[in-house]
């Protein structure tokens, strides 16, 4: 299992290095999003729950272009073929391309964040950053969960780039309400607020519900 | 013609770095690679393959033939395990399908007609990944590229590469792991004449492993091939010793 | 062999719906400050737990298909989904009424039921669309299972979340029956086995036309000389329908 798993990741990050598609997609997106929330909203700068929910927003919508480019050389080059030809557990699949999602999630959120603290954020992000750190991973783990079983569910139909947000987005309110909630107080002006606990507890529990369905049904959608 | 025989320890020990085969010694099966008895496949309603029944001991060469849509690929996935059977038995190097399916894979080496190969990675990264899979020492896959004489070019990306040397790539990967039964879909499509016999010590006869072969070319199929199926409307219409058929017969199912 | 018991089943629930809204208008109390329209709850509460209910079926038949491979199972998934999306479009839309009836606006944020009710149905809406954009009879089956699954678990997480973003100020409207008297509980309870009734007919009939359907086009294809005969061993895939 292990060994499949690295293999796959292997592959794909050296695809994804010779190709720069994927990651330099999704960060240039959020910072074209940045600017348009400036002009849509018509704002210097953000604070607060505002701040959070432009925040969140746009790194949920850069997700889903990730998803959608996640399954896609395996369907159109036969690496589903390929991959189940060999003597190796089916759920390595769903393994590793989670984790390429969440690797390419926390690349793109580096450039992201550090482009909102610039850009559009009020108050620094000084002593926040552990706390939101904090958040982002726990969201990220949640959206590559999901974003790997909706990328897999979707790569195999007509109308892909469709399926993807049309499923992705409200199979990831839950995920927004916790992440942005618990920013909010760490974007405030005037000194960071409390982490609250609850926040992260959903956000947690949405990583292990979705995170395990996820492993349990991933196999369905390979076999024929 | 030739006449083939089980493959002996001196054909199958003569290629380099060669990767020791699993252990396929499983009571009952004596010695058929492949077994299939009122196999079925369908798509939904339409079915595409019906009632196929033929043993194929090990070592020996079946040839498929039939016209484009007879169900000559479908019964390769089935074999791959990946189709899962709708009806009927089908025991392939002794594990019965889809059940044993895991005991299968890994023993056996697909060359459909995609490559199976990523485009935007090369040829040695291709190998490379597969060897991880497949848990054989990535030396192997250098061997390989030697063997298919794809070295010059492995480190190009393989969209850059001609059909037929992406052809030898898959075929390099196809036997990377030298599988005990190999599936080949024309296998020989794209390829010249030279790169033809570079890579027959790989998938021709002289390799060792039982073969599954779909070839247009009817008279070469039946030179190599043991056994001939004819596929006809998703029907076995012809199963027959190779010696006792004419390249007429076969031709025939075309019409 | 899904027709059985429709006549029984339609005229329950002729019977039942009908004594729900008698019950509902001349029995129980008319509301202290909301009037005549607080009717709508008898209407929008059962629609809103029956459309729920329903998807939960669908993901219980779901599991049951991905785990027999038997497309019956798939398709009552289908049906249990289809069908409650449709009274789902009811629950809204009586909820957007009642909305406007209580706090004069048509659609509220603050109402986390409805809130989860919304997302719940936005996330079901695009289980046709994935269905249909899948060529091969079997993978959408599975496919659309595994929809069905995910679905499933989504909904009770969802309105944990919903509930939990609220200020925790609104007092929950009818969070519990049991202060409620008596007249209003029964005629709640009636109106539910009602809808639950109506609910499970309106299954049973897409069903057997499904059914009917299917049959029916591949006796048109056997008679156009079509090779279509299922394969045989029914030990390991039904002969049951294949494509919805």
């Amino acid at each position: 299992m292990r060994a499949a798993v690295s293999a796959l990741v292997r592959k794909d990050l050296q695809a994804e290095l010779r190709n720069l598609e994927a990651v330099p997609a999704m960060t240039l997106f959020t910072v074209s999003a940045f600017v348009l929330f400036h002009f849509g909203l018509d704002r210097e700068t953000l604070q607060g729950d505002l701040a959070s929910g432009v925040l969140w927003v746009t790194l949920l919508l850069a997700a889903l272009l990730g998803m959608n480019r996640l399954f896609v050389t395996e369907r159109e080059q036969g690496g589903f073929d390929a991959f189940l030809l060999a003597p190796v557990d089916r759920t390595a699949m769903f393994v590793a391309k989670a984790l390429v999602l969440f690797g390419f999630l926390v690349v793109a959120e580096v450039v992201a964040v550090a482009a909102f603290a610039l850009l559009l954020l009020g108050p620094g992000l000084g002593q926040a950053l552990p706390e939101l750190l904090l958040v982002l991973l726990l969201a990220d783990a949640g959206l590559a969960v999901i974003g790997t079983l909706v990328g897999a569910l979707a790569v195999q139909t007509r109308a892909r780039d469709l399926i993807v947000p049309l499923i992705a987005l409200p199979l990831s309110v839950p995920l927004l309400i916790a992440a942005a909630q618990a920013s909010a107080p760490l974007l405030a002006e005037g000194g960071a607020g409390p982490l609250a606990g609850r926040w992260l507890a959903i956000l947690a529990l949405y990583d292990v519900v979705f995170g395990l369905l996820s492993y349990a049904l991933f196999d369905y959608l390979l076999e024929d | 013609m030739m006449q083939g025989g089980p493959p002996t320890p001196d054909t199958v020990g003569s290629r380099s770095l060669e990767v020791p085969r699993a252990g396929s010694a499983t009571p009952g099966t004596d010695s058929a690679a492949v077994e299939l008895d009122g196999l079925g496949r369908a798509y939904g309603e339409r079915v595409v393959l019906r009632d196929v029944a033929l043993r194929l001991p090990a070592g020996q060469t079946l040839a498929v033939c039939g016209a484009n849509g007879a169900g000559k690929t479908t019964l390769l996935r089935v074999l791959a395990t990946l189709l899962r059977p709708h009806a009927g038995v089908a025991r392939v190097l002794g594990g019965e399908l889809p059940d044993d399916g895991w005991r299968v894979r890994g023993r056996l080496g697909l060359l459909a007609h995609e490559p199976l190969l990523y485009r935007d990675l090369t040829a040695r990264e291709n190998l490379a990944y597969h060897a991880r899979l497949h848990g054989v020492a990535a030396a192997r896959a250098d061997a390989q590229l030697e063997a298919v004489g794809m070295s010059l070019r492995a480190d190009e990306p393989l969209r850059t590469l001609s059909r037929g040397m992406a052809q030898r790539v898959a075929i390099a990967r196809a036997t990377l792991h030298a599988p005990e039964l190999l599936l080949l879909d024309e296998p020989r499509a794209n390829l010249d004449p030279a790169a033809s016999a570079l890579v027959e010590p790989l998938i021709g006869r002289a390799g060792g492993a039982t073969r599954v072969l779909i070839s247009h070319d009817v008279e070469q199929g039946l030179a190599e091939a043991d056994l001939v199926l004819g596929l006809q409307g998703s029907r076995a219409a012809l199963l027959a010793a190779a010696g006792e058929v004419e390249a007429r017969d076969v031709g025939a199912l075309y019409r | 062999m899904f027709g059985r018991g429709l006549k029984i089943f339609s005229l329950l629930s002729a019977v039942l719906v009908t004594g729900a809204f008698a019950l509902a208008f001349f029995y129980a109390p008319e509301d202290a400050d909301q009037g005549l329209r607080q009717k709508i709850f008898y209407v929008h509460v059962p629609l809103g737990i029956v459309t729920l209910a329903g998807f939960v079926a669908g993901g219980i038949y779901a599991v049951r298909f991905l785990r027999s491979g038997d497309r019956a199972h798939d398709l009552r998934s289908y049906v249990a989904i289809h069908m409650s999306l449709i009274f789902g479009v009811g629950a809204l839309l009586t909820g957007s009424l009642w909305a406007k009836a209580a706090w004069g606006s048509w659609w509220v944020w603050n109402e986390p039921t409805l809130v989860s009710f919304l997302i719940v149905f936005l996330l079901y809406a695009c289980y046709q669309p994935l269905r249909f954009s899948i060529e091969d009879p079997g993978r959408q089956a599975r496919y659309a299972a595994v929809f069905a699954c995910v679905g499933g678990a989504f909904v009770p997480l969802n309105f944990m979340a919903v509930r939990l973003a609220q200020p925790l100020i609104h007092p929950r409207t009818l969070s519990s029956t049991a202060n409620l008297p008596g007249s209003v509980s029964f005629t709640f309870l009636v109106a539910l086995v009602a809808m639950a009734v109506l609910f499970t007919t309106l299954c049973k009939y897409e069903l057997a036309s499904k059914t009917a359907a299917m049959q029916l086009r591949s006796i048109r294809r056997r008679l156009s000389g079509e090779d279509i005969s299922p394969l045989a061993d029914p030990s390991r895939r039904s002969a049951a329908p294949q494509r919805l």
